[in-house]
């Protein structure tokens, strides 16, 4: 069976495997014999992980260059992997890291490329949900090593056990690559909740939530189901809660198990980001309003009442 | 400083897209075309760098023919010059060409920045900034929250899911910018009356040194098989909160598994 190489990808604190790989890994058994590439230290206690989802090598580049310049590094390894294990496909996560990856190595290796693929089949054809969700589309790449990025939580990942080898790699980074130096990282925002895009749960705050203050309701019932905070574009724009969980057509898109929205009205650039959720729930005291099209399960109601009760249920059905 | 932005022309954020039966290639005509929301921020970043340095800014856009509109925009916002890459040949091209022949309108001409936004709100690809700096050769700088030009040298806080990392580079260099980066002007009076003046040069992909095979849908190297509208969604059950709105909801996430 040709191989399939996988970008894996994992926590920069924990080290820990990301969930997305292991749903890339679930995706690449049906193409092929997934094999991941790993950047960083970590390769070595991951390799346990990624041999329980079926990868049977990963290749470790783990100099200091690697994380020293930005994505072109990543592509400078794969370009030589792509050349030497003849992969029937590429699969990476549909991060901004991954998807600049998946570019860049597409126009290296004369390969087609499709982004945010939500399922692939064992023929290479790709689901997609464009245009904010309005659209399913499938599609082929024709030319070259199909190259794709695969969406968080599109797949659930199912286990399939072999023993991973792990081999170092040693590729030249280039002096493309030099060019562009990370001098500093800074970590900024709300830790502690599962990272927006990635996580099962999400909820969501907009207009209605009605300042600042009020997201921390929002963030007690996300912590109350171990879900990440998520926020409509109004309460990003109007700086209540900050820009990068803006979830919607400018900002991340997200396909959680769950999606709770409250007070947000469900406009086209905020159902964009996160139509495609399996469940939605909406608390909204405006019963027009178009989210509610949208909702599994409904209240109309005021959030500021709802959204503190609920948590207090949660918290006491849970213990 | 010589400064480069390259926009897009997408449908209106509010208008419904479709994809056409024919050939599953985008409806452009049925929607209003608007300058891609995220290219504002980089025009605007453009402008304030050349005032603030010198120089001059000029507007790069691959379309049909209605993308001439985009590029009056951004000239109406203060933009110098305007070059817009008008091929029927290129109808249907993919993310690969789009980046060959805007590699090939930006190559030669010594600019110090190229600026994109970081996605179109049509495709959402996120790939053609990369792309172009690959194809150049330029160091790539994206997903700026913040850019800075000191003297040769230019550093951006490019945004990660943790935080944001400080990323320097010698110009020249690709910079793609994030929403918020700054707040992009609305057009003036004066601003859109001089906007008819400024020079757009109109480029044929013959003109850029490309073959016409090698754009456009048959030349892209992936394909669209088929596509289907989304079944809508089968009515939930919405309930009016009369205090035991929380509890109602709390029986349904535990049946839904969520408790």
């Amino acid at each position: 069976m040709a191989p399939v190489l996988v970008l894996a990808e994992h926590d920069r604190d924990s080290g820990a495997v990301k969930k997305n790989t292991l749903e890339l890994l679930t995706i690449a058994r049906r193409l092929g014999e997934p094999v991941c590439v790993w950047f960083g230290s970590g390769a070595d206690q991951a390799s346990s992980t990624l041999g329980e989802y079926g990868a049977s090598a990963v290749y470790a580049a783990d100099s200091a260059e690697m994380t020293d310049h930005p994505v072109v590094p990543m592509v400078d390894v794969m370009t030589a992997l792509v050349e030497q294990l003849s992969p029937a496909a590429v699969l990476v996560p549909s991060s901004a890291d991954g998807k600049e990856v998946a570019g860049r190595l597409a126009v290296r290796t004369a390969s087609g490329v499709i982004t945010d693929a939500v399922d692939i089949d064992e023929h290479g054809v790709a689901t997609q949900s464009v245009f904010g969700g309005s659209t399913i589309v499938h599609s082929k790449v024709t030319t070259g090593t199909p190259i794709f990025t695969v969406r968080p939580n599109s797949v659930p990942p199912e286990a399939a056990p072999t023993t991973c080898a792990v081999e170092s790699v040693q590729v030249a980074v280039s002096d493309l690559a030099k060019k562009a130096q990370v001098t500093d990282r800074t970590v900024a925002g709300k830790g502690g909740r599962p990272e927006l895009t990635e996580a099962a749960i999400v909820v969501s705050g907009g207009r209605g939530v009605g300042g600042p203050e009020g997201f921390a309701i929002i963030e007690r019932l996300a912590d109350s189901l171990g879900g990440a905070v998520g926020a409509s574009r109004a309460a990003t724009d109007a700086g209540w809660y900050p820009h990068q969980y803006q979830v919607g057509q400018t900002g991340k898109t997200v396909s959680p198990q769950l999606y709770i929205a409250n007070g947000i009205s469900g406009a086209i650039q905020h159902r964009a980001g996160m139509q495609t959720s399996k469940v939605v729930v909406v608390v909204n005291k405006d019963a027009e309003a178009p989210i509610f099209e949208l909702a599994d399960f409904g209240v109309v109601g005021d959030l500021h009442e709802v959204v503190p009760r609920l948590a207090d249920e949660i918290e006491g059905r849970s213990t | 400083m010589k400064i480069a932005v390259c926009v897009k022309q997408v449908p209106d954020t509010w208008a419904e897209k479709t994809l056409q039966s024919a050939d599953s290639t985008l409806d452009r005509a049925s929607a209003d075309g608007v300058l891609n929301e995220l290219d504002e921020y980089a025009v605007e970043e453009a402008l304030q760098i050349a005032e603030a340095h010198g120089g001059e800014v000029t507007v790069v856009s691959m379309g049909p023919e209605r993308a001439a509109e985009t590029v009056r925009k951004a000239l109406s916002m203060g933009a110098d010059s305007g070059v817009h890459v008008l091929d029927e040949a290129l109808h249907g091209s993919d993310a690969i060409a789009t980046s060959a022949v805007l590699a090939a309108a930006l190559a030669g001409k010594d600019f110090d920045l190229i600026i994109f936004g970081s996605e179109s709100t049509d495709a959402r690809m996120s790939v053609v900034p990369a792309m172009v700096a690959e194809r150049l050769g330029l160091a790539q700088l994206t997903f700026a929250q913040r850019v800075s030009v000191t003297g040769s040298d230019v550093t951006i806080e490019r945004v990660t899911d943790y935080g944001f990392d400080t990323i320097t580079a010698s110009l020249p260099a690709v910079v793609s910018v994030v929403e918020k980066i700054n707040e992009p002007r609305y057009p003036s009076f004066k601003g859109i009356m001089a906007a008819k003046k400024k020079p757009v040069e109109t480029l044929a992909v013959a003109d850029l040194g490309l073959e016409a095979a090698a754009v456009g849908q048959a030349a892209a190297w992936s394909a669209v098989e088929d596509f289907a509208a989304r079944p809508p969604k089968a009515a939930g059950t919405v309930v009016t909160d009369e205090g035991d709105g929380a509890t109602r909801l709390a029986t349904y996430l535990t049946e839904q598994k969520f408790i």
